[in-house]
């Protein structure tokens, strides 16, 4: 018998964990807009972000994806957009329609601020209105869409919260759910592991030219010194992580010890091909790297941290869960999850990734993550490269 | 006493481990654990090492590879005696 959890069904069919009305930005100069609605109306929430004029190609690409998706996500009922200009509010407008939630577009060209601001206040107050009725339903736990990233690792990721992860994927995916997981840079190192856990050889064959394009175009054609003092980053040194090898390794637990990877998704794309894992091409910033999942669908969040890192994201709950003793005692706040069990032998990883499944359901039913508590909603846009 | 491990070693093959609790001062026995199966063994630190932070689990030559999770995670640029600190000091990447 599987796993019942409690959830907002959409109307596309998708199973929400939040129940979000946004006030949505298309570039950084609609954001005061947004704020100013989100402070009209209670119950809504703006989504300021630095971008979105004048870029161009597949970098706009990537733009439109995360913020449409961002809108489209399941955690989120009803969407106001505010842009500078009607054209790409419209897109973006048009992009969120389709899963068939309510949303309200206007631009800000030839109103201002204010009138903008009045026009959108009264329609966000009619979605607060609209989703505040909404109930939760029993959903089973395949239709739950789970991402991970890991942050602030260190050795104790690899022996113990990312195995965590890894377990709890070896258990939900075969009951059906669709899980996220990426990271390009941080895969270097266990590049030959990865491209055996695809589903298949072509499969394999195109995750390493994806990550082969990664190391060629981006990071030989722009380091100006040794990498060794970003990858890994400074936190994971002094948490006693040497080389990007080792650290590849660490991360690359989180995908357990059964599951292969059926898709390769861009930055921000939503899987199409069904229930199964799908590997993201994304930033190892852990702000960016959730944006990003979030925006291609995912509605709950798995993060191991080693050193503790503190990132929560507006729309998806980031469940943190951690095996260091110390992180725990210094600052025990931001922890959702304590596997520290798994150093002193005390539990193991396969009752850990039980404790996380439990998390899991009682955060979808409804449970506040200590990053949601906190008040973190960093909202992280990848660009690829500068503005025209 | 207790039974709670001081050092965890991911795999037989690998020639470092890491210290899993805080304070660790040099001369202190270590159990030590291997993951992969549970088995155990002891070693003795030469360094004060901090929590999260990796030991030889034997001399090591200037130029050998390291080996954690039973993979290459880089190479030695030192030499390192049994039970030392093995960190950015004698191990660096071989990818950059």
């Amino acid at each position: 018998m599987s796993d019942k959890i409690m959830g907002y069904r959409r109307e596309n069919g998708r199973v929400g964990v939040r129940n979000h009305v946004i006030i949505l930005p298309v570039d950084d100069i609609s954001n005061a807009a947004c704020e100013s609605v989100c402070n009209n109306i209670k119950g809504t929430m703006a989504i300021p972000h630095a971008y979105g004029r004048l870029q161009f190609g597949e970098d706009l690409d990537v733009h439109f994806r995360t913020i449409i998706g961002t809108g489209a996500n399941p955690n989120v009922a009803a969407v106001v957009v505010i842009g500078i200009e009607p054209d790409w509010t419209q897109k973006i407008v048009d992009g969120i329609a389709a899963t068939g939630k309510p949303v309200f577009g206007i631009s800000i060209e030839q109103k201002g601020d204010l009138e903008t601001v009045r026009q959108a206040s009264w329609k966000a107050k009619e979605f607060v209105h609209y989703a505040s009725e909404l109930q939760r339903e029993e959903c089973d736990i395949s239709e739950l869409w789970i991402s991970t990233k890991c942050g602030e690792s260190d050795t104790t990721t690899g022996l113990g919260s990312c195995p965590t992860v890894g377990n709890m994927y070896d258990k939900l995916i075969p009951q059906g759910i669709t899980g996220f997981f990426g990271e390009t840079s941080e895969i270097t190192g266990a590049e030959h592991i990865c491209k055996e856990r695809a589903i298949n050889e072509e499969v394999g064959e195109r995750w390493h030219a994806m990550w082969k394009a990664y190391q060629d175009d981006v990071i030989f054609a722009h380091q100006t010194d040794d990498l060794s003092d970003s990858q890994p980053t400074k936190g994971n040194i002094l948490g006693g992580l040497t080389t990007i090898e080792e650290k590849a390794l660490g991360n690359l637990e989180k995908i357990g010890r059964e599951c292969k990877y059926i898709d390769i998704l861009e930055p921000a794309e939503a899987p199409a091909k069904g229930e199964g894992l799908y590997f993201m091409d994304s930033s190892s910033a852990a702000a960016e790297c959730v944006t990003l999942m979030a925006a291609g669908g995912a509605v709950l969040h798995t993060f191991p941290t080693g050193q503790g890192n503190v990132v929560g994201n507006p729309i998806v709950p980031v469940i943190k869960i951690t095996a260091n003793p110390r992180t725990v005692r210094t600052m025990g706040e931001h922890v959702d999850v304590d596997v520290t069990g798994i150093l002193t032998r005390e539990k193991t990883i396969d009752e850990a990734g039980d404790d996380l499944i439990e998390m899991i359901k009682r955060t979808a039913n409804g449970r506040n993550t200590a990053a949601e508590a906190l008040g973190h909603r960093e909202f992280s846009m990848t660009k690829l490269y500068r503005s025209a | 006493m207790s039974n709670i491990p001081q050092l965890l070693v991911h795999d037989h093959e690998d020639n470092v481990g890491v210290v899993v609790v805080e304070g660790l001062k040099a001369g202190t026995e270590m159990l030590c654990v291997v993951t992969h199966d549970n088995s155990s063994f002891k070693l003795t630190a030469n360094d004060d090492v901090p929590i999260g932070h990796k030991i030889a689990l034997k001399d090591i030559a200037e130029g050998d590879t390291a080996i954690k999770y039973g993979e290459d995670i880089g190479k030695f640029v030192g030499s390192v005696k049994q039970g030392c600190h093995v960190h950015t000091q004698n191990l660096k990447t071989k990818r950059w």
